[in-house]
């Protein structure tokens, strides 16, 4: 079995983003880490190895710049150190801001090339554009099936059983492999890097993939903080503020209408 | 998640490899997850425990005799990476820290550096692990700044030993299962590893401690405990031999405590930035700026004195008169930093909702074990001047 973990090196959601030349984030002093998603795809990927045995192995994947904060190499690193077995790296100096169908047209190309693949997984999002769709994209490229937001995964028999939260419900879906599977924080339990892995994850291979970036079309023009939330108004205490509160709903915030 | 941010006021994290950096950060986040934001510290300080179920997960993390060679089940670390998980221990408190430096400096070094191969076969592995546990009986109730002056015999006995005597102060003591214990025999002081089960041997708790209450002290007594030719570490020639595995420790020590500096530091400087008084934040104020600052700086440079430290050490350059000379600052440091925190947060200061006062209290033990800051005035005194003014 042949596991495939995509990971992407991500601020750390403790960081004080600012924004940069309007539509970027500035990566000055911010630390990057593994993305939080992505951590437990890896360390699903891992328990999924274990569990399989001999000959099983996990790759742990990523398209991005090695200048700077924002090195993908050190988030491969960090996934190595959790227990991935090599890596693969396709360099993206400009990746800030990528369209997510070219970042998953590299992905799809960097998997293909390596031959077989049993499943590739992935976190839900990146927490910092919050795209949510290379995941998808990568299933569609591959021609595999997709599911996404997966809190459970076994697999047996060539086969994926995936649970999947549901607005209010949770589903369960049976994949043929290979397939690809994006995650909640749920899927796995956190794995910390312990001592002798990220030892050893100086010594475990990444390999670089080259890649030619297209342009499909897709430009992020504006990156800004939400707006101010309008401040509350208090117009009352108990029964005798209703009617008040009735009219401002209706008259002024347009909320009611019969 | 924790909010902590570490100072770097001197980008000291560019000196770091990648995956020292990493090493830290892991430490870091296993710390702020399973100690802090768990609060499991709390729970134990008050209680007065040790969370003995972190023994093993120290184990599983790697945390536990990092500097021995993998053979032994270690993982064979620079001097510099056990600093650096040492200052994220003590980051989180002054016992787990003291713990691991305990298992690692006084007890699998010693194994290691003075056991003979069976010895080392038969212990390193299981305390690498945390299945084993260790404490180390040198200080005496009579005599804890000089250890020449023991009291504690062991006396030849068939091709074993009899060993009687107590030891006081004794860090994982009542939790131990082997007990590396300091006694004169007819050939002067050696070492022998005691377990802890054997006839003769017990260690009871002592009571009352306003510090390090999340770590075991205790005291061991042996009464006419009769050992096998094993329990000899056969390489250890007097009380040198000791004093090796105290330096050991006290590198440690070094390091852990700017642990406890950034963590106090930490909260104190976002106390002031969110309180108001005076319809100002406290930051605002010149008198609390003046002791921020201060705070800050003595931080600093115990950062850049652990760190210089350590890669003298990886260099094989570092003498005991280095170790000493940090261990002394860096504990000063310590303890006038979490004074000052604590001052820092006024009233809150002094509930454990807050962490200031308990590394105040941890600071206080830590001050004075492992050679008090009085003797290291003496090792540096006699280092400059060549009087050994302890000697009288």
């Amino acid at each position: 079995m042949r596991i495939f973990v995509c990971v992407k090196a991500v601020p750390d959601t403790a960081a004080r983003i600012k924004v940069k030349d309007g539509a970027s984030i500035d990566p000055s002093g911010v630390k990057f880490v593994l993305g939080p998603y992505d951590a437990r795809a890896v360390a699903k990927a891992i328990s999924l190895k274990e569990a399989a045995g001999d000959g099983a192995e996990v790759i742990a994947i990523s398209a991005g710049g090695t200048k700077g904060e924002r090195d993908a190499k050190k988030r491969i690193k960090d996934a190595l150190a959790l227990g991935a077995d090599r890596g693969i790296l396709i360099p993206d100096e400009a990746s800030e801001n990528r369209d997510p169908l070219e970042v998953a047209k590299a992905l799809a190309a960097a998997i293909k090339a390596e031959g077989e693949h049993s499943l590739v997984l992935l976190g839900r999002t990146a927490v910092d554009d919050q795209a949510m769709s290379v995941g998808p994209m990568l299933g569609a490229l591959l021609g595999a099936p997709c599911v996404t937001d997966a809190v459970g995964l076994e697999v047996a028999d060539g086969k994926a059983t995936v649970t999947r939260a549901a607005e209010g419900r949770q589903q369960t879906v049976e994949l043929t492999l290979p397939a690809v599977v994006s995650g909640q924080r749920d899927l796995a339990e956190e794995k910390y890097p312990k001592l002798k892995e990220i030892l050893k994850a100086g010594k475990k291979k990444i390999a670089t993939f080259e890649h030619t970036w297209g342009d499909s079309g897709y430009t992020v023009t504006a990156l800004e903080p939400p707006p101010e939330p309008v401040a509350g108004k208090i117009v009352g205490e108990g029964p005798d503020a209703v009617p008040e509160l009735f009219n401002l709903l209706q008259n002024e915030a347009k909320k009611l209408s019969f | 998640m924790s909010e902590f941010v570490g100072l770097d006021f001197f980008d000291l994290d560019d000196m770091l490899s990648d995956e020292e950096r990493a090493i830290r950060d892991s430490a870091r986040d296993w710390v702020d997850r399973e100690l802090i934001d768990s609060r499991l510290i709390e729970e134990h300080h008050r209680a007065g425990t040790f969370p003995k179920e972190l023994a093993t997960q120290l184990g599983e993390m790697g945390y536990l005799g990092v500097t021995l060679p993998e053979e032994y089940g270690c993982a064979g670390l620079s001097y510099s990476g056990y600093g650096l998980i040492m200052q994220e221990l003590e980051r989180g408190d002054s016992g787990l820290r003291s713990f691991c430096s305990v298992q690692s400096s006084l007890c699998m070094f010693p194994i290691f550096t003075f056991g003979s191969e069976e010895q080392k076969q038969r212990y390193l592995p299981k305390m690498a692990t945390g299945e084993v546990i260790g404490c180390f009986g040198l200080s005496e109730p009579d005599h804890g700044s000089d250890p020449s002056g023991m009291e504690t015999k062991a006396t030849p006995d068939g091709d074993g030993w009899v060993l009687n005597g107590t030891k006081r102060w004794i860090t994982n003591g009542s939790i131990a299962d082997i007990a590396i214990v300091w006694a004169r025999t007819p050939d002067g002081i050696r070492g022998f590893i005691v377990p802890t089960d054997t006839p003769g041997f017990s260690a009871p708790l002592i009571p009352g401690k306003f510090s390090l209450r999340a770590s075991v002290t205790s005291e061991l007594i042996m009464e006419d405990v009769k050992l096998g030719p094993e329990a000899l570490l056969p390489e250890t020639t007097g009380l040198k031999s000791a004093l090796m595995c105290l330096s050991s420790a006290r590198y440690g020590i070094a390091w852990g405590v700017v642990g406890s500096m950034m963590a106090v530091f930490d909260e104190a400087l976002r106390y002031l930035q969110s309180r108001t008084q005076f319809d100002k934040p406290l930051a605002s104020f010149q008198l609390m700026q003046r002791k921020l600052v201060h705070m800050h700086t003595e931080l600093t440079k115990a950062q850049l004195v652990s760190y210089h430290l350590g890669r003298l050490k990886d260099k094989g350059e570092c003498k005991h008169y280095h170790v000493s000379f940090a261990k002394r600052n860096n504990c000063w440091a310590a303890r006038e930093i979490a004074k000052l925190g604590r001052e820092l947060l006024g009233a809150n200061g002094v509930c454990d909702e807050y962490q200031v006062m308990r590394h105040l209290m941890n600071i206080e033990s830590v001050y004075t074990y492992e050679g008090t800051h009085e003797i290291h005035t003496l090792v540096l005194g006699e280092h400059l001047t060549g009087f050994p003014a302890y000697r009288g």
